[in-house]
């Protein structure tokens, strides 16, 4: 599970940006819609902690966050928090499978041949594990970096605008096979976009 | 998965880019170490084939020529001079021992050293097969001519003038082998011994010879460095010799002699150590040059590996902003960059070695052609572990610095901005 309490955040002193208040448990999904500009990314850069609050409350797993060291924040995303961003951005030289077992290395854990390989089934690029990600098309990368958020089993995944360069069908896709996945591992899903196609499909939304 | 993997993966990703600096390193490297090897086995062999020879007697000319002709058989002679002036000197009791040499002819590029059973002694030469010569026309192959020429004890031929293959052919007079030297490593390996008596014996006959055939002046002239053309039969005083190692007892005084001799008599005095060290300091500028040029070529492979780790960095920056994203240390993104300059290194060094072995391969099969001088290939330098540091350094310093701009990432701008 994942919440947040009174979250703000400042790039400079005039900049001063306050966040709503939500809570997202285990197995369901949250949907945060705003235009470009209001801080959607800042938001989950917080929830990432990629960025430092400057005041409020994180909570994952019922554990405060907020305050976690540089490093403390890093060990802890790697092994809580699977992020897709807007663009699917790999390790340029390395293998598909390579790029999803990087996951497991950069986190200390074990590398899961089996899990890439039971990811990439599931999410229909198995054949092109052993491509470079720059010869898959965009909408395969897109479910390559899905695949690569759930190489540890986290608890919480954020995504950032995952479906604003797919068209309708592979919009309706990718949602359904992250709120299955999501389902399979227990984690909760926080998508951040101004997708307006998206506020049908989920269930509980706010609004920056 | 691990950190090898990816910065071998970072560098096949751009294999020129990456050729280009292995390969920069691998010619400073082979340069260097090219020079090491070469100029530690010339040092080598000149020092080896000098011990125990404190001064050559020879006509007057130029003494470098003189040690070269006479103790490393490189050079032509300077000329001849009489035995008879030259046993005068063996009389003064600062002299332990002199060897007399006769030179002048050769067989298939192979050189005849007219000499006695001393020279042999000099080098503690041992018979692999046969015995030591006995009598004039009897002679003694070195192990290196030997196999070359494929020479069995009781082989005869017949020597040519000079010391290239084309020389004229002394066809009356043949050698007989009598016997063939195990290898030692010296000058010995390359030569042919025989007593003196038969380089006399040779060129009495050619001197007939010549003047039967009314040869023009020039020609004669030549022939007048080897004998004396109206004596056919010499008697010893006129018979002559090309030149004289000499050993003191004691190598202080003997100097005092040698300079008394340079003043007083037609002969010339040379002393190998000085003659050496000179020849040394000559090549030392062309070897210095060329470690300069080697070395500028290793700092500009270190200066390719700055450039394209920071040019790459640039367009990397999304990718080091991701793995910070996922979990790694700046310091892990910092190694696997140093790792990057340290593989290029090592490979280059490889590379480097084994060009340097080929190019002293190389060069043994030139330089043994032209002069019977031959080079061991294979030995490694302790000098070449230093090198390896040195290479070692300027690969991680080159990508340090590149590197250090991995501290500087701000992860969620750049995550943000593209």
């Amino acid at each position: 599970m994942i919440a947040t309490q009174n979250l703000t955040f400042a790039y400079a002193s005039d900049k001063q940006f306050h966040f709503p208040n939500f809570s997202c448990a285990d197995r369901e999904t949250m949907l945060i819609l705003g235009k470009s500009g209001n801080g959607k990314t800042t938001f989950l850069h917080l929830m990432a902690l990629l960025l430092k609050p400057t005041g409020g409350k994180i909570q994952i797993n019922n554990q405060e966050i907020s305050q976690f060291s540089v490093s403390q924040a890093a060990d802890f995303r790697a092994k809580n928090v699977g992020i897709i961003y807007q663009k699917p951005h790999f390790v340029h030289s390395l293998s598909v499978m390579d790029n999803l077992l990087l996951t497991n290395y950069l986190a200390g854990k074990n590398q899961a041949k089996k899990t890439a390989q039971h990811l990439a089934e599931s999410l229909g690029f198995a054949e092109h594990l052993s491509k470079k990600t720059t010869q898959l098309s965009q909408g395969e990368q897109q479910r390559v970096s899905i695949a690569r958020a759930l190489m540890n089993n986290p608890s919480v995944i954020l995504a950032d605008e995952p479906t604003s360069s797919l068209d309708d069908d592979n919009c309706i896709k990718v949602i359904e096979l992250l709120q299955k996945q999501i389902q399979e591992i227990g984690a909760s899903l926080v998508v951040v976009t101004h997708d307006q196609r998206l506020k049908d499909v989920f269930s509980s939304c706010c609004m920056l | 998965m691990n950190l090898l993997k990816i910065s071998t993966s970072n560098l096949k990703d751009k294999p020129l880019t990456s050729f280009l600096s292995i390969l920069l390193m691998a010619l400073g490297i082979a340069i260097i170490s090219l020079l090491l090897l070469a100029g530690k086995q010339i040092e080598e062999k000149f020092t080896r084939n000098v011990a125990g020879i404190d001064m050559v007697v020879g006509a007057k000319g130029s003494p470098l020529q003189l040690i070269l002709s006479s103790i490393y058989q490189i050079d032509a002679p300077t000329g001849n001079i009489s035995m008879d002036e030259a046993n005068r000197l063996t009389r003064s009791p600062l002299v332990k021992s002199v060897i007399p040499l006769s030179m002048g002819d050769s067989y298939q590029g192979y050189r005849i050293v007219g000499s006695n059973q001393k020279y042999l002694d000099h080098f503690q030469a041992e018979f692999e097969q046969g015995k030591v010569f006995g009598e004039a026309m009897e002679i003694v192959a070195g192990a290196k001519v030997a196999k070359n020429l494929g020479f069995k004890i009781g082989d005869t031929f017949a020597s040519q003038h000079g010391f290239n293959k084309e020389g004229h052919a002394h066809d009356a007079k043949k050698f007989k082998v009598v016997g063939i030297l195990k290898t030692t490593n010296s000058v010995l390996d390359q030569v042919m011994i025989t007593p003196l008596e038969s380089v006399w014996a040779v060129h009495e006959d050619h001197a007939v010879e010549e003047e039967g055939k009314g040869a023009n002046a020039l020609k004669l002239l030549e022939e007048n460095n080897d004998t004396e053309p109206n004596s056919i039969h010499p008697t010893e005083d006129s018979k002559e010799i090309t030149s004289m190692l000499v050993k003191f007892r004691n190598p202080a005084m003997g100097m005092m002699m040698a300079r008394s001799i340079n003043l007083n008599s037609t002969l010339q005095t040379a002393t190998p150590a000085i003659e050496i060290n000179r020849l040394f300091a000559l090549m030392g500028f062309g070897i210095e040059a060329l470690q300069w040029i080697a070395l500028v070529i290793i700092i500009v492979s270190g200066l390719s590996v700055f450039v394209s780790l920071y040019n790459s960095l640039k367009e990397r920056k999304y990718e080091m902003a991701l793995m910070l994203s996922m979990g790694a240390s700046r310091t892990k993104l910092f190694l696997l960059l140093l790792l990057e300059g340290l593989i290029i290194s090592i490979i280059g060094f490889i590379i480097g070695i084994i060009l340097s072995r080929v190019g002293l391969w190389l060069m043994s099969e030139n330089v043994e052609q032209n002069f019977h001088y031959d080079f061991n290939v294979l030995s490694l330098l302790k000098e070449e572990f230093w090198l390896f540091l040195g290479a070692l350094f300027i690969g991680l310093l080159a990508a340090a610095i590149p590197s250090l701009s991995i501290y500087n990432i701000n992860i969620s701008k750049t995550l943000a901005d593209e």
